[in-house]
């Protein structure tokens, strides 16, 4: 293998890279970004850098020269158009053909938006950078913004306008927020501590209209509620950017569907980050982790099963969220369907236990880390549910 | 080689991600949040557990030196 191509200039992308670097590929490396800036660090979008207003040097993963020095050929600006595995080569948006003896794909996601009236223009989201300076310059105090999609980057873009003086409502179709993944109880937790920091949430609410008015946008709600908004965000989630493989040798199912070592169909093509849907060993189930810890380590999987490796890929995936001062940090799987059990609740604590098939699978903390350390240990030794319960 | 770490802890977000991989070198401060670092010097055979450890750190707050 002399020449392999990584396509997304990702987290996962960047860990590719330094996975074939650390395990002794001194080939060529080609990194393919859509974005013109070199890649970056997302989750503090949301957070920080939205309060403060991104800083690109302090959200670079890797510095300019860290690239030079691994020898890495960048290609940024430019986005993949298609992939013919059986020639082994990528075609870039300016006509360009990359050709690869081992391809890496870690494309990412793409923003969901929702429909509304053609003269609102287009809805605010929050995926990239540009996004980010974007939605900064108009978070002004004292302006409402509503929120459309209480999932977590809804609630965490609801956080930080609500900590720079904004009004802040929050429109979530679903009854409790985010119930569909961590049920009821969690969800109404979340719910009560937004609201107890001031966040106006409507829970269980369609979207009858959002028409332009002056000055804004005017959101009606089947209930009857009419926001008058300055800023409407849609925050409903992402999918998986996989556009540009369709027609390709690589199968597609909600992602690029890959072995349990992260092999496409496709020969010597792997993938990793968002896009990556494959069978994870420890959950006995086939998943796809749209989360920063699985990018790490799935990109760094990836590259040493491109350079022949064979390992399985069972981690026990990682996440955070924070919002004011809740610092959430999940490890695990969890489902609405799951056990739960709450062993502590308080207004700014929780932790929160899942089970399925006997065995503890999943466990949810606020503002108490060394829990999470604990639960990591059991899931990962799929300790008996009834043990880690104590009745 | 012997390695040095060092853990900046106004970065720190008590992500516990050190911990997860490298429980001999990094605890956790349940009141204050944030990691403290068990081992400065951490002996050789720990290097692959504590380079994961400074990966894994979403806040990069991590260094791990030669030294």
């Amino acid at each position: 293998m002399r020449r392999v191509v990584v396509v997304g200039a990702s987290l996962a992308a960047v860990h590719a890279v330094e996975g074939l670097r650390d395990n002794g590929f001194d080939g060529e490396v080609v990194l393919v970004g859509a974005e013109h800036h070199l890649p970056y660090d997302r989750p503090p979008l949301s957070k920080e850098a939205l309060y403060h207003g991104p800083e690109l040097e302090r959200l670079l993963l890797k510095t300019p020269e860290w690239y030079a020095e691994k020898g890495i050929e960048l290609r940024l600006g430019r986005r993949a158009e298609a992939l013919d595995a059986g020639n082994k080569v990528v075609t870039l948006d300016n006509g360009q053909m990359l050709l690869y003896d081992g391809l890496v794909i870690a494309t990412g996601s793409w923003t969901r938006t929702i429909g509304h009236a053609d003269d609102v223009g287009p809805l605010q989201v929050l995926r990239t950078l540009d996004d980010c300076v974007a939605l900064h310059e108009r978070l002004r105090p004292g302006n409402h913004l509503v929120v459309f999609g209480a999932g977590f980057i809804g609630l965490e873009v609801a956080a930080t306008a609500r900590e720079m003086g904004l009004d802040v409502s929050v429109v979530e179709l679903a009854p409790v927020p985010l119930s569909r993944v961590l049920g009821d109880e969690v969800g109404q937790w979340f719910r009560t501590y937004q609201q107890s920091h001031g966040v106006d949430l409507h829970c269980g609410a369609v979207i009858d209209a959002i028409e332009p008015s002056p000055g804004g946008t005017k959101v009606s709600l089947r209930d009857g509620s009419v926001l008058a908004a300055d800023l409407v965000v849609a925050g409903v989630g992402v999918s998986p950017a996989t556009e540009w493989l369709e027609g390709s040798a690589v199968n597609l199912s909600d992602g690029v569907v890959c072995s349990k070592s992260l092999r496409t169909s496709a020969p010597d093509v792997v993938a990793a980050g968002d896009v990556t849907r494959w069978y994870n060993a420890l959950f006995n189930e086939e998943m796809r982790v749209e989360q920063w810890t699985n990018a790490v380590e799935q990109g760094r999987h990836a590259a040493m099963t491109l350079l022949g490796g064979n390992d399985a890929y069972a981690p026990v995936p990682y996440f955070w969220s924070d919002q004011f001062s809740a610092k959430m940090r999940f490890v695990g799987r969890a489902n609405a369907t799951d056990q739960l059990h709450l062993e502590r609740t308080g207004d700014t604590s929780m932790v929160a236990l899942f089970g399925r098939d006997g065995v503890v699978r999943g466990a949810l903390c606020v503002n108490a880390p060394r829990q999470l350390v604990l639960y990591r240990k059991a899931i990962l030794d799929q300790v008996p549910w009834g043990d880690v319960v104590k009745v | 080689m012997s390695m040095k770490v060092t853990v900046d802890l106004d970065a720190c977000q008590g992500y516990a991600c050190c911990m997860m991989e490298a429980p001999t070198v990094f605890d956790l401060d349940e009141s204050a949040g944030q990691a403290i670092l068990l081992q400065e010097n951490p002996a050789d055979d720990l290097r692959t557990q504590v380079e994961a450890a400074a990966r894994a750190c979403p806040s990069r707050a991590i260094v791990v030196e030669n030294g």
